[in-house]
């Protein structure tokens, strides 16, 4: 572990700040990214109200415009959804819940990625070939595709009302499964590098266990290529958690993220209440920006050599 | 002959996939519902209903039963949707043109957009439209497709009106029998324009960047050193000499990305209402309609699997000094 | 008058680290029907040299000043549209790898006959003709069939004799030849030079030829121009450089070629390797590498001293070359 946290301080050292303190673009970003996971760790205190508390929602108050225009109340400063909602409380938790899911969904990804990537580097052969085959496989489905049909099967089969409970974990497992291939393919490309080396069998020779000693090296190798692909995979998580929830087969109403919020919204920016999707679709928009703004800048500054394909 | 090598190997590899997507297809069916209840009701009683399940071979062992629905798969028989009560396929059927002009319509903005775009950021990086391109292609990767679609429908359908917001219009032309598109009118296109930007916006920052990058490495080669050294016009080291060459990479990726359209079709049709599959796909889901589904995902594996093919062997015309993969050289 | 005659080349590289001269005043001369050999290590400027003549240094390289005097005009004052009618047309270049030379995708046809297209009003029926008898000069078996060929269905010596074929196409003034066969297998390479100086021998056109290695030079050339870390060193008649070498780089690159010496012996490599241009010693760039060095070599760079037409760069040419100091 020591030679984890000895990479990781040599990465993140002088040269890598240095860069970042320098560039406008990088530090808006990140300074963004730290605002938001800031609002939504808070979002408890920060809101007026608890938007998943059906004690505390009166109908009576949906659809209240912004403060700001004609009709608004000075008690829901972006207005209120259609259930009486108060907007901003709602997008506070739906914040949480969005970076909440992106996060875990991604830990899915590379714990998978990390251990598939080293079995098939490590072992190769037949079991090699059987975990690539599948992970191109998968990546020509294309993810979000098996995550629509794997969440709309699971619905249908459950029901809508148990569904509803489960969505939040059903989220990360699904979105964690179908996008394992890039860490694997990643880690397995460093080990099948680590396989050629001589310590390799010199390990071997002293009895020492050969994949042990090659994850201890391989790790802190992909430290760089595993961060920017991480960067840049939560974003992604958030956009296919949304992309899920708009079509209905995310987080329900009760309990929701960005991406169904924006979606009850949908039907009513046609009778004029425009407020409901929009205020969602920026939270969601800048997040997203914000991610990829940084992961772009950590591809140029560390320039890790990613896997191609 | 390697061609004919090359063919039988991909077949062999897309049989072994659909086979794989039928089982999943029939697990599905075995667990989604009681077809008993779709077809009698609940008012009828235990020993008749185990009469029922005999006559339906559904005590029937598993690969009995997967075997018989293999065979109807076959022959063109995934069941009757609930909701339709028309062979499931024959609904497919109906839908398919629909996606297809959708997926045609932004495979055209695609195409005419990042091609000369992203030539023109590889060519001149410092100009300032390169520039604005690379910035706006982040943030036209950061924005999710049903936004694009809802902004859209927003500003054009409800603000300006130039254009509808939902459907295909009324005015298709049919050019074959059962097959319809609105390519041939002017309202069919003023219905597809929304859709297809909209599911373009999500490809276009990729494409973009990919033919940048492809041909800003392609532009240090040697060869191109060699056609400027030979005193060729500029046009055609651009693009022939080195556009040729960028083009392979290229569709490479273009092909995976044929899975990824035909998910983000499900979103695009679902904000416009387009009646294509995805859109019947989602209602589908909403009403429990299980052949309708099991059909669905049986028809988008076999597109993946076809146009996979298909892309492997249009990337083997062009290049031609790869040895197709599994060929004997 | 000359028909190349390069004057004060001088080529610069502005990098983070600050500008970077590739080249220093670099002069030298190609008469009508003349081969001349630019010889030096790797490094030495060579390439660039050859480049420059045609202003294709890439980015962000660029001429900084000098004349490039070619058939009466300044190479270096032509706009990009002239520049391109000379390129390819009255001179043309062979490149180093035909592995890489080569478009991939196109075929030896298209590229043969877009090069006459580009610089003669002739179909492509004509183009093709001329093309077919061009690759039967440098004896490629069926010339037709190989027109519809791609290059990777042709061996590395094949592929240079198409890309010699190209070169002879426009009837050019001048070839640039860089490092002609360094790619190639050892056993066709002499094959290779020799098919290129018999062609440039009957159709009268001059040669520039690029390369690191004296005995191809003394083969090939008429007259030789050394480099070392982008100047000109020692320049004169091939034969008496090679017979009297004066600069001691030149006597050290001669003495490591293979067959020089006793046989069996090492051969003798100079000492060191030339410097990277980011750190040029001062005085003669070659001091830290010469047998022969005195204190004054540090303190200013010598200047070429004209031994009756033998050029040399050191300030002890005369007594080298009368053999005081061996």
């Amino acid at each position: 572990m020591t030679h984890l946290t000895a990479r990781l301080t040599a990465l993140l050292g002088s040269d890598v700040l240095y860069r970042f303190r320098r560039d406008p673009v990088a530090l808006t970003a990140f300074a963004i990214l730290v605002a938001f996971v800031l609002a939504a760790l808070l979002a408890p205190w920060l809101s007026s109200m608890n938007p998943h508390d059906p004690a505390q929602i009166d109908i009576m108050n949906s659809e209240i415009p912004p403060v700001w225009t004609s009709g608004g109340e000075a008690a829901f400063p972006l207005g209120t959804d259609v259930q009486g909602r108060d907007l901003l409380s709602a997008i506070l938790y739906g914040l949480r819940i969005s970076i909440v899911i992106g996060v875990f969904a991604v830990m899915v990804q590379m714990t998978l990625g990390i251990v598939i990537g080293l079995v098939s580097g490590y072992l190769g052969g037949k079991v090699d070939a059987f975990f690539m085959r599948l992970a191109d496989i998968q990546l020509a489905m294309s993810t979000l595709m098996l995550a629509i049909i794997a969440l709309a099967v699971f619905k249908a089969a459950v029901g809508a009302e148990f569904y509803e409970d489960m969505a939040i974990v059903m989220l990360v497992l699904v979105i964690g499964f179908a996008e394992w291939p890039q860490y694997a393919r990643t880690i397995r490309a460093s080990v099948l590098a680590e396989k050629k080396k001589e310590y390799v069998d010199a390990a071997r020779v002293i009895g020492l266990s050969a994949p042990t000693i090659m994850a201890r090296h391989i790790l802190p190798n992909t430290l760089s290529p595993l961060l920017v692909i991480s960067t840049v995979q939560v974003a992604n998580a958030i956009i296919s958690e949304a992309a899920l929830s708009f079509l209905g087969l995310g987080m329900p109403v009760t309990m929701p993220s960005l991406g169904s919020l924006i979606s009850s919204g949908f039907e009513y920016i046609f009778s004029g209440a425009w407020w409901i999707t929009t205020f969602p679709s920026i939270a969601l928009i800048t997040l997203i920006l914000a991610i990829n703004l940084l992961g772009d800048w950590l591809r140029d500054v560390l320039n890790p050599r990613l896997f191609k394909g | 002959m390697a061609i004919v090598a090359f063919l039988i190997k991909r077949l062999l590899q897309a049989v072994l996939v659909m086979f794989v997507i039928s089982l999943i297809g029939f697990s599905i069916q075995d667990n989604l519902g009681d077809p008993l209840r779709e077809l009698v009701g609940q008012a009828v009683s235990e020993a008749e209903r185990e009469a029922l399940r005999d006559r339906m071979g559904l005590n029937d062992p598993f690969l009995e039963q997967y075997w018989r629905f293999l065979g109807n798969a076959v022959q063109g028989d995934l069941g009757v949707s609930y909701h339709f009560k028309r062979p499931a396929l024959d609904v497919i059927a109906d839908k398919f043109p629909a996606t297809v002009d959708l997926v045609i319509g932004a495979a055209i903005i695609i195409v005419l957009v990042s091609v000369p775009l992203g030539c023109w950021c590889a060519i001149q990086p410092r100009s300032w439209l390169s520039q604005a391109a690379m910035g706006a292609s982040i943030v036209g990767i950061s924005i999710p497709v049903f936004l694009t679609a809802i902004f859209l429908i927003y500003l054009f359908s409800v603000n300006l009106g130039w254009l509808p917001s939902f459907g295909r219009g009324e005015s298709l032309v049919e050019i074959v029998p059962g097959w319809k598109t609105g390519f041939l009118t002017g309202e069919g296109i003023s219905h597809l324009v929304l859709p297809s930007i909209a599911l373009s916006s999500i490809f276009l920052p990729l494409f973009i960047r990919l033919i940048r990058s492809e041909m800003m490495e392609v532009l240090e080669q040697d060869y191109i050193r060699y056609a400027w050294a030979k005193g060729l016009a500029p046009r055609r080291v651009w693009f022939l000499h080195a556009f040729k060459n960028t083009l392979l990479p290229v569709i490479t990726v273009g092909g995976v990305q044929i899975g990824l359209m035909l998910a983000y079709t499900i979103l695009t049709e679902t904000v416009f209402q387009w009646p294509g599959l995805g859109f019947m796909f989602i209602e589908a889901v909403t009403r429990v309609d299980t052949p309708l589904i099991i059909a669905y995902i049986i028809v988008v594996g076999l597109i993946f699997v076809v146009t996979n093919t298909v892309v492997d062997l249009i990337y083997t015309l062009v290049n031609p000094t790869v040895r197709l993969v599994g060929a004997p050289s | 008058m000359p028909l190349l005659d390069v004057r004060d080349l001088r080529v610069e590289f502005p990098t983070r680290q600050g500008v970077l001269t590739a080249l220093h005043d670099v002069d030298f001369t190609v008469d009508r029907g003349e081969r001349l050999g630019i010889v030096g290590e790797s490094g030495a400027g060579k390439s660039v040299a050859a480049f420059a003549i045609l202003n294709l240094i890439g980015r962000p390289g660029r001429i900084a000043g000098g004349s490039i005097l070619f058939e009466g005009q300044d190479l270096t004052r032509l706009s990009t549209h002239q520049m391109r009618r000379v390129r390819g047309d009255r001179i043309s270049m062979i490149f180093q790898d035909p592995m890489m030379t080569l478009n991939p995708v196109l075929t030896i046809g298209t590229q043969m006959v877009e090069t006459l297209k580009a610089h003669r009003r002739i179909g492509d029926a004509e183009a093709r003709r001329i093309a077919i008898t061009r690759l039967g000069e440098v004896k490629i078996p069926s010339p037709e069939k190989r027109l519809e060929s791609y290059p990777h269905e042709l061996s590395g010596g094949m592929r240079q004799r198409v890309v010699i074929a190209i070169a002879l196409l426009t009837e050019p003034a001048l070839i640039i030849a860089d490092e002609p066969t360094t790619a190639l297998d050892v056993t066709i390479q002499a094959e290779i030079m020799s098919l290129m100086l018999d062609l440039c021998k009957t159709h009268g056109v001059g040669l520039i030829l690029i390369t690191h290695d004296l005995a191809v030079v003394s083969q090939v050339t008429q007259r030789v121009v050394v480099l070392y870390a982008g100047r000109v060193v020692e320049t004169g008649e091939t034969a008496r450089v090679v017979q009297d070498p004066v600069h001691p780089y030149t006597r050290g690159l001669l003495a490591a070629l293979p067959g020089e010496g006793t046989p069996g012996a090492r051969l003798n490599q100079i000492r060191g390797s030339m410097p990277p241009l980011t750190a040029v010693p001062e005085g003669c760039p070659f001091n830290p590498r010469c047998d022969f060095v005195e204190d004054r070599c540090r303190d200013a760079l010598p200047a070429l001293e004209d031994l009756d037409g033998h050029r040399v760069r050191c300030v002890r040419a005369r007594d080298l070359a009368s053999g005081v100091a061996a």
